[in-house]
């Protein structure tokens, strides 16, 4: 011990500890990850639960946490059922790239599979709402297109806007535009409420009610602009703006050209 | 004389020894009006009045303004078998079982647009050159009566469809009047027949809408147009032009064939709009009930600045003697506009007091020559836009991806300071502007030529203007600042010293110019 402290101050120590740290830390890792590589029995099974789990741990353990208990940034995911899987990360919302105001969606980072594994695992660890299968989603055969507009306006135009066009909520939040989702993951939506959306239980609004407000939305998005060019479905704004650029704008023009003088 | 030449000869003579219309019809031919792009903006109104009379007319062959319940039955398949008023019912009619419904629904609106807009455009053009000066004051006020009509009527037309987006509309119409002091509640249920949203208001507006207001802007207009035509329209200055004369084309043939082509003009171009951009599809909002709400309600735009002055104001509100009173209603939709268009109403009164010219005037101004008003006239258009873009803030905060709270408090600030930087920056534009014509007419227009001078200097050649651009730039008249001396002849105070000091020091600003070139100062010059 007293040959040890005698060579504390020994000027190769300082870079000699380092060396033994990092040998540490590797063999460390190296023998922990072997390990996980190790046991077959627990991981090998090619279940899709099995793959999903593979994908949260890679992608989406690191907000989540490892066993979907959520952190500081991330809400927790137990419980939050495969519905709600498959709609954030179906409409690749999920995994996150801006968590500034509100996430929106973009193209899906992962393939209909993947996201299939993924809510697989997490619908596996705790209940709660399934993916509505083909047979539920029938909505032109199930939806009544009046009806859903009657619901429609009374329960969702608030936010969405009376054709589906979305709009602004507080904060720089919005409620994004209902065109071009999947009839899928607007009845996951509805299910799970997503973000700042409310949740309509079957209670609320029963798996008929929400076929129809499905309808009226797949009628909304597929309505021919009867009156001519439609500027955005948002009401009497963009028809100002037209008025003053082209209809006063074009006037201004005649008038300029009736009152130059013949050269 | 050729047959047809005594022919026409012989109906004439048969009309005038009916009528005498001869003399008044020789005079009133000759009359002359002056040429100008932006003298036509009054037509653009009076012509879409008549698209509106016209298009209105059509409408009303099959509107059915009343509030009963029906179930649709007909061909728009999305409201199939939904409760709605007759009212509403009938519009999907109009729009879409009567033929060429849609398109006249569509030019009625449009050109009711277009009316507001050429109102706007007009009375700003009359303000910013100065035509309201005496005499016409009157008529400056017959214009406000005009454009605050067209306000109400383009409410009242908006409402009547019944459809989501004009019942929220009327919900804040009632607000605002329920924002009254006291007689407020009592006038809602007068207006709405009961508790909002009542059964009687359609019927009563519908009335208000195609009988009692247009016949209101048939009896002004008239007077309007048989002011100007009285009065005589008003000239920019130019070579030749007085207070005196009016240089111009007369009525037949050349003005007469310009303002009818024109009117055909209008015409086309609010069809043109209505062929091609939908407008107010009332079958995309659906039926009002007062349950539903849609994202990004907003009124027309001629009613989106008063809307962004309701949405920009703070929370206030006092309960006294058991009487509520909403200040964050009363201020910006009720007494805000009051003053606003109190003030517009006596701004011509308000101007001559200012400047004690009680004289009158044909030929206009051009804006740069008068700082101040300009000044004033663009504080006003700053003040009306931010409160348009709040009107309209959910719009823009999806649209460019900000936030409506931003928006709103930046409305809330900018409101009070950016009108009087407004106001800074156009008078020191138009004092600049007027430096830039005082250094024309001295040294000439530059023409981009250099010449090196034989001791090898370079000067850049400038060219003299023209004569007629020099009276255009010089034939203003400057008048001095008002003089009240505080005392009279004898030493006695003059009554109303605070008056008086407030109208000096308005007048002053008022005549703050850049001394225009006289006369001397060319003799000096040309001596050079």
């Amino acid at each position: 011990m007293k040959r040890l402290s005698h060579y504390r101050r020994h000027k190769a120590v300082a870079p000699l500890l380092l060396v033994i740290a990092l040998f540490a830390i590797g063999t460390t890792f190296n023998v922990a990850s072997a390990s996980m590589k190790q046991s077959p029995s627990a991981f090998a099974r090619s279940t899709q639960i099995d793959e999903g789990k593979q994908i949260f741990l890679k992608g989406c353990s690191t907000c989540h946490g490892l066993n979907l208990e959520g952190s500081a940034i991330a809400p927790s995911l137990i419980g939050v059922g495969a519905a709600s899987v498959d709609f954030q990360v179906g409409t690749g919302r999920m995994p996150v790239a801006d968590m500034s105001t509100q996430i929106s969606r973009k193209d899906p980072v992962y393939n209909e599979e993947e996201v299939a594994a993924l809510a697989a695992y997490v619908a596996s660890l705790a209940p709660g709402p399934a993916i509505p299968t083909d047979a539920q989603l029938n909505y032109e055969r199930d939806g009544s297109t009046a009806e859903g507009g009657e619901l429609f306006r009374n329960n969702c135009a608030m936010c969405h806007n009376f054709a589906g066009q979305g709009g602004a909520l507080t904060q720089g939040k919005y409620a994004p535009t209902l065109m071009g989702v999947e009839p899928k993951h607007i009845y996951e939506a509805l299910v799970t409420g997503p973000q700042s959306m409310p949740v309509f239980s079957d209670k609320t609004l029963t798996p008929e009610e929400k076929l129809s407000v499905i309808k009226w939305i797949k009628a909304a998005e597929a309505e021919p602009n009867l009156g001519g060019a439609t500027m955005g479905r948002v009401g009497p704004v963009t028809e100002g703006l037209l008025v003053w650029i082209l209809g006063l704008g074009i006037l201004i023009a005649v008038a300029v050209w009736l009152t130059t003088r013949a050269r | 004389m050729t047959t047809v030449e005594k022919r026409l000869g012989a109906a004439a003579n048969f009309v005038d020894e009916r009528l005498g219309a001869a003399g008044w019809m020789k005079k009133s031919l000759n009359k002359v009006f002056p040429d100008h792009w932006t003298f036509m903006f009054g037509e653009i109104c009076m012509y879409s009045f008549v698209i509106l009379l016209l298009s209105g007319t059509f409408l009303t062959l099959w509107f059915d303004p009343s509030q009963r319940d029906v179930i649709y039955e007909g061909v728009y398949e999305p409201l199939k078998g939904i409760k709605m008023s007759a009212a509403y019912a009938s519009t999907l009619d109009i729009s879409f079982e009567v033929r060429g419904g849609l398109l006249m629904r569509q030019i009625h609106h449009w050109a009711a647009n277009i009316f507001m807009a050429a109102i706007v455009a007009h009375l700003l053009r009359v303000f910013f050159t100065g035509a309201f000066r005496k005499p016409r004051e009157f008529n400056w006020i017959l214009g406000i009566v005009l454009l605050t009509l067209g306000l109400v009527e383009g409410l009242l037309g908006y409402s009547l469809p019944d459809d989501l987006l004009s019942g929220t509309g009327l919900r804040i119409t009632s607000a605002i009047v329920q924002a009254i002091p006291v007689v407020g509640t009592y006038i809602s249920f007068f207006l709405f027949g009961g508790a909002f949203p009542g059964v009687g208001f359609l019927p009563r507006i519908f009335t208000i809408h195609i009988l009692l207001l247009p016949g209101l802007f048939l009896a002004v207009i008239t007077i309007h147009v048989m002011l100007v035509w009285y009065q005589k329209h008003t000239q920019f200055p130019g070579p030749g032009r007085t207070e005196k004369n009016v240089v111009g084309h007369p009525i037949l043939p050349v003005y007469m064939a310009k303002a009818g082509g024109f009117f055909f003009i209008v015409f086309g171009v609010t069809a043109f709009l209505s062929a091609v951009a939908s407008i107010n599809p009332i079958w995309l909002y659906g039926p009002y009930t007062p349950g539903q709400i849609s994202a990004g309600s907003q009124p027309d735009w001629y009613m989106g600045w008063l809307d962004g002055l309701v949405r920009m104001a703070p929370p206030l509100e006092t309960h006294a003697f058991g009487h509520t009173v909403s200040w964050n209603i009363l201020i910006p939709a009720l007494i805000v506009p009051g003053i606003v268009f109190t003030g517009m109403a006596f701004y011509p009164f308000i101007e001559s007091w200012i400047t004690g010219d009680k004289r009158e005037h044909h030929l206009l101004d051009r804006p740069r020559n008068v700082p101040n008003r300009t000044a004033l006239g663009v504080m006003s258009i700053t003040f009306v836009l931010i409160s348009l873009i709040n009107g309209g803030n959910d719009i823009f905060a999806t649209q460019f991806d900000l936030s409506i709270n931003q928006i709103m408090w930046f409305s809330r600030i900018s409101i009070f300071i950016l009108p009087p930087i407004a106001f800074v920056v156009t008078k020191r534009l138009c004092l600049s502007l007027q430096r830039a014509d005082r250094d024309l007419v001295l040294h000439g227009m530059e023409t981009g030529r250099l010449v090196r001078m034989p001791s090898g200097e370079f000067a850049e050649v400038h060219e003299p203007i023209s004569p007629q651009k020099r009276f255009i730039l010089t034939s203003h008249e400057q008048a001095p600042a008002l003089e009240l001396p505080a005392t009279d002849a004898r030493g006695v105070r003059r009554p109303g010293a605070l008056k008086n000091k407030l109208r000096i020091r308005l007048s002053k600003a008022h005549a703050v110019a850049v001394p225009k070139v006289s006369a001397q100062d060319l003799k000096e010059i040309e001596h050079h």
